[in-house]
Parts: structure tokens; C-alpha cells; sequence
């Protein structure tokens, strides 16, 4: 492929792949404790032979918690349901997202209506309300909270999907395409969904902080998943009568959710200027 | 036996504000038919709504038969077998005029897929053909390309061998050549020439631009406000305008060129 690259474009470009990168290694790491806690733990989840509070020791890197467990044990798992609960949500919200809002970029009158006022209500309404409405409905278990961040998140998408979707749909090409006798369906995978693509890419980046950042607050209010499962919500909920005396059952978590907070931010940014048409257009 | 029969087309928005009103014209096989008028005149929509490509909201009443088919009020279906075949339109715009995402080989494939059922060998070799016909240099390369990657003149040069792709019995061209700068716009237009004549297409060709029609057709209808002003040769439009704002169209136009003229003399 030809590259035409002026001065400019080559100045930025390091830039843009730092933010990428340091993203990328940052969420990585985090995605690496999670993998790595699927085959191997220090510590059973329920072994609570460490004594109590013990701070940071060569056996418990991070100390135990207040019934003995050791927490660099639950940090690695949490990390995995912070990963499950990102991805989770982030499926279940540009499942719906999507075909929510190009049904509705295609809808005219009162179709249109309703699906824009179902939508309004939908991110109006809280999502620990509709957490705790789905838990009451299932049970309390990580399941239930990604569904309940996937629909108050899929809202979010599917409004920005329309607007995308009716932005590239008053397009010429889209005319044209329509000229040639291209059938709905085609146009809307050949022409609609890739151009609609760099923009809900980044967008489903930061759904997928958010959606980690809500799971945490869900588990701390005991609405993620359940015990032993430690989830960073509810070790951070756990540690808190002892934060004074042992902080590091509170600041790991903290620490970790915050890691990967930004780094999956930084990831967004850096997805942003790559997949940007008009950067890209520069760049192709 | 006429192509095109518009006949008392009115096309109103949601609201109830009319933008075409009452406009009536025909075309015969192989005839070419210039429209002109300023913008917001409804020239525009008058050529979408042959197609039955009115934007949402729009609705047209009247009659507009295309090649014998009725197109106000037809199904999407009736449209798309339609569309292509006895009408195809090439726009103004040569930016939005394609896929900025797509090689322009692939979206030139789209209608010869869509519509001529050619796959594979067949179908590429179409893609070059139709690339090599409206002069286009290195189609492989160019088939290869992304838009952006091509001039403008280029862009919509590939928007007409789109348009021609399917033979369509009728052109529309809807200000093909005014994103283009004069020298490409006059290569432009000859072009267009040419291939209409060899396929003894009929052209509707729209423009605010009295000069460009004039290069392209023979016969024009001067629009403003939704209505069909004045219809005519060129020739008599320029040289015996009955209506006055024909009269103010062909003055402006001259007042240009003269003004060119004295700034070119020595």
C-alpha cells in the first residue's frame, strides 16, 4: 500500500501509539493477573489459614483480610471479575446498542417516537435501581449485574448508533448504493456498520471503564457476585472498618481498579486518533 | 414513445411547505434535457423524486412514469428493479459520492453485481471496463484505491462509470461538474458527451450554471421557486428570453464572461 506520510503526520504519529501502548500495557497487565488466576492461585479462596490482618509478608504478598484470606489471592480474582464484568457488559450493550439504534435510525413517525422516548427513559432510569431489580428478579450473581450495566449502557449506544447511523445514511454513497440496487441489509454491512465502526469502537472502550467502575460499586453494595468470589467492590466494602490499622486490603483493589480504569481510557484515546477516517484518511 | 413523463409533480416536506410545484416536462429516448435554477429551486428534488429517492419526510404527489413505470407511490421493491436500469444519477458532491471505507473497485462492483448477476472473473474484468471507459488511467491501480486516495475529478469519474454501469436508459446528473475546478469540469463534460452518445442515452442534466447546460443539451427548463419558469431551446433562452427572471439569469451569466473577457484581453 502507498504511504503518503507528511512531516506533520509523522510527528504525531509516536504520540498516538504511546497512548496506545501505555494503554494497552496497563490494561494488559491487569488482563494477564485475571488470565493467570484462571489456572493458578496462591491461595485457595477459602483458605483462611493466614491469621488475621496481617499486612504484607514474602507468604502473603499483600497481607490477608480480617478472616485470615489472603488478598493478593482476591486481588487476582477480582481482576477477573473486573475483566468478565468489562466484557460482559460491553457484549450485552452493543448487542442491544446496535441493533437498537439502527432500528430506530431507520424508524420514521411514531416508531421513531417511541423508540426515542423507550431509550431517554432507559438512561434516565438509575442503573443500581434497575441492578437491584434485576438481582431481586435472578439472584445476586455476576450475571445479573452485567445484565443490568449492559441495558443502562446499551441505551447510551444505541443513541449514539442512530445519530451515526442517520449521519452515513444522508450520505451520497448511500444513494448510490440504493441507485445500484443494493439491498437494505447490504447497505447497512457493507456501508453503514464500517463507517459507524472507529467511533463505536472508542465508544464501547470507555463503556467497558465505566461498566468495570459500576460493577465495583454494585459489589460493594453486595449486589455483584457472591462470596467467595471476591470482586474489588467488595473487598474495598470488606476493608473499610479496617482501613486505619491494614489500608492494603483497601488500597489494592483501589490501586488495581484505577489501573485499569485508565489504562482501558488511554486505549479509547488511542483507538480514537488510529481509527479516526480523517487521521486514517492521512494515514492509509 | 417518452422516457420520462413528469407530470403536475408537487413535492411538499412534513410540515406542508411546498418545494416543487405542479412541475411537468418530458423526455423521449435518448434525448438530453437541461434544468436550471438557482439553489432551493427544487432541481434537485426533482431528480431524486424520478428515482423515488425523496429524503424522509418528503412526500411527492402527481405523476412521474419512467419508462413506463409509475414512480410516485411505487414499492421499494418496483424502485430498486427500477433504479439502475432505466435511470441512474451521478451527483455534485464527489466526496460523499462514494464510500470513503470501501476500495473503489469493490463499490464499482456493487451495481454490476446488483444488477447485471456477474461474480468472479467476470465481474472484474467488468470493474476495469467500466474503469478504462470513462478514461481513467491505471484502473487497477485505481480499483485497488480508497477515495482518498484519488482526485476529485477521478472520484466522480468513477460516480459515472457507477451510473453507467447498469447502461441506464436515462442520466441524471445533478451538478456533476461544479465541485470541480473549469479545466477538469470542461473534460468532464465532454466526457459525459461522449458516452451518452454512444449509448444513445437521454440525460436530465441539472446545474445553476447556464454555460455548463448549454455545453450538454440542446433543450432547458429554467426553475425558480418550485416551478418550471420558462422551457426552450438554449439557444432561444439565451438569445429571446420571454420571462424575466430568464431574462436575469442570461444577464448575469453574460455579465460574467464579459467581465472574464476584459480581464483576459491584453
Amino acid at each position: 500500500m502507498k504511504r503518503r506520510t507528511s512531516p506533520a503526520d509523522r510527528a504525531n504519529r509516536p504520540n498516538r501509539s504511546y497512548t496506545l501502548i501505555a494503554g494497552c500495557v496497563l490494561a494488559g497487565l491487569i488482563a494477564l493477573l485475571a488470565l493467570v488466576s484462571l489456572v493458578w492461585l496462591p491461595y485457595a479462596a477459602d483458605d483462611t489459614s493466614g491469621g488475621r490482618l496481617t499486612g504484607p509478608a514474602a507468604d502473603h504478598l499483600l497481607g490477608t483480610d480480617k478472616l485470615g484470606r489472603d488478598l493478593f489471592t482476591q486481588a487476582m480474582t477480582g481482576s477477573r471479575i473486573a475483566v468478565e464484568a468489562g466484557l460482559g457488559s460491553v457484549l450485552v450493550a452493543a448487542a442491544i446498542g446496535v441493533t437498537l439504534g439502527v432500528l430506530s435510525a431507520f424508524a420514521q413517525g411514531w416508531l421513531d417516537d417511541t423508540l426515542s422516548a423507550f431509550l431517554d427513559i432507559l438512561i434516565a432510569f438509575p442503573t443500581l435501581l434497575l441492578a437491584m431489580l434485576i438481582v431481586a428478579a435472578r439472584s445476586a450473581t455476576l450475571g445479573s449485574a452485567v445484565l443490568a450495566i449492559g441495558l443502562a449502557q446499551s441505551a447510551v449506544v444505541a443513541r449514539l448508533v442512530r445519530i451515526l447511523v442517520k449521519r452515513v445514511l444522508a450520505q451520497d454513497y448511500i444513494t448510490a448504493a440504493r441507485t445500484s440496487g443494493t439491498s437494505w441489509p447490504r447497505i447497512v454491512a457493507g456501508h453503514v456498520l464500517p463507517n459507524i465502526w472507529p467511533t463505536l469502537v472508542v465508544n464501547l472502550a470507555l463503556q467497558f471503564g465505566l461498566a468495570v467502575l459500576a460493577e465495583a460499586g454494585l459489589s460493594y453494595l453486595g449486589l455483584g457476585a457472591p462470596p467467595p468470589n471476591a470482586s474489588w467492590g467488595r473487598m474495598l466494602q470488606e476493608a473499610q472498618a479496617t482501613f486505619t490499622t491494614a489500608p492494603a486490603g483497601a488500597l489494592a483493589p483501589g490501586i488495581l481498579l484505577v489501573l485499569l480504569v485508565i489504562g482501558v481510557n488511554l486505549v479509547a484515546d488511542g483507538l480514537r486518533d488510529t481509527l479516526d477516517p480523517a487521521t486514517r484518511r492521512r494515514r492509509a | 414513445m417518452t422516457l420520462l413523463d413528469i407530470r403536475g409533480l408537487t413535492v411538499r416536506t412534513a410540515d406542508g411547505r411546498t418545494l416543487v410545484d405542479d412541475l411537468s416536462l418530458t423526455l423521449g429516448p435518448g434525448e438530453r434535457l437541461g434544468v436550471i435554477g438557482e439553489s432551493g429551486s427544487g432541481k434537485s428534488l426533482t431528480t431524486l423524486a424520478v428515482l423515488g429517492l425523496l429524503p424522509e419526510g418528503m412526500t411527492a404527489t402527481g405523476s412521474v412514469e419512467l419508462a413506463g413505470t409509475q414512480i410516485v407511490g411505487a414499492t421499494e421493491k418496483r424502485l430498486t428493479t427500477v433504479r439502475g436500469r432505466d435511470a441512474a444519477i451521478v451527483f455534485q458532491e464527489p466526496l460523499t459520492a462514494l464510500d470513503p471505507l470501501m476500495r473503489v473497485g469493490r463499490q464499482l462492483a456493487e451495481p454490476l453485481r446488483g444488477k447485471r448477476r456477474l461474480t468472479g472473473g467476470a465481474l472484474k474484468r467488468a470493474v476495469a471496463e467500466a474503469l478504462e471507459q470513462v478514461r481513467l488511467p491505471e484502473p487497477d491501480r485505481i480499483a485497488r484505491a480508497f477515495p482518498h486516495e484519488i482526485s476529485g475529478g477521478q472520484r466522480q469519474r468513477v460516480a459515472l462509470a457507477m451510473a453507467l454501469a447498469c447502461e441506464p436508459k436515462l442520466l441524471i446528473a445533478d451538478e456533476p461538474t461544479t465541485a470541480l475546478d473549469v479545466s477538469v469540469q470542461a473534460e468532464m463534460l465532454a466526457l459525459i458527451d461522449t458516452l451518452v452518445r454512444e449509448r444513445e442515452m437521454a440525460v436530465l442534466f441539472v446545474s445553476h450554471d447556464l454555460a455548463v447546460v448549454a455545453k450538454v443539451t440542446d433543450r432547458a427548463l429554467v426553475m425558480k421557486d418550485g416551478r418550471a419558469v420558462e422551457e426552450g431551446t438554449v439557444e432561444r433562452l439565451v438569445r429571446a428570453p420571454r420571462e424575466e427572471y430568464t431574462k436575469a439569469l442570461v444577464t448575469s451569466a453574460r455579465r460574467l464572461e464579459s467581465a472574464l473577457d476584459l480581464r483576459s484581453a491584453p
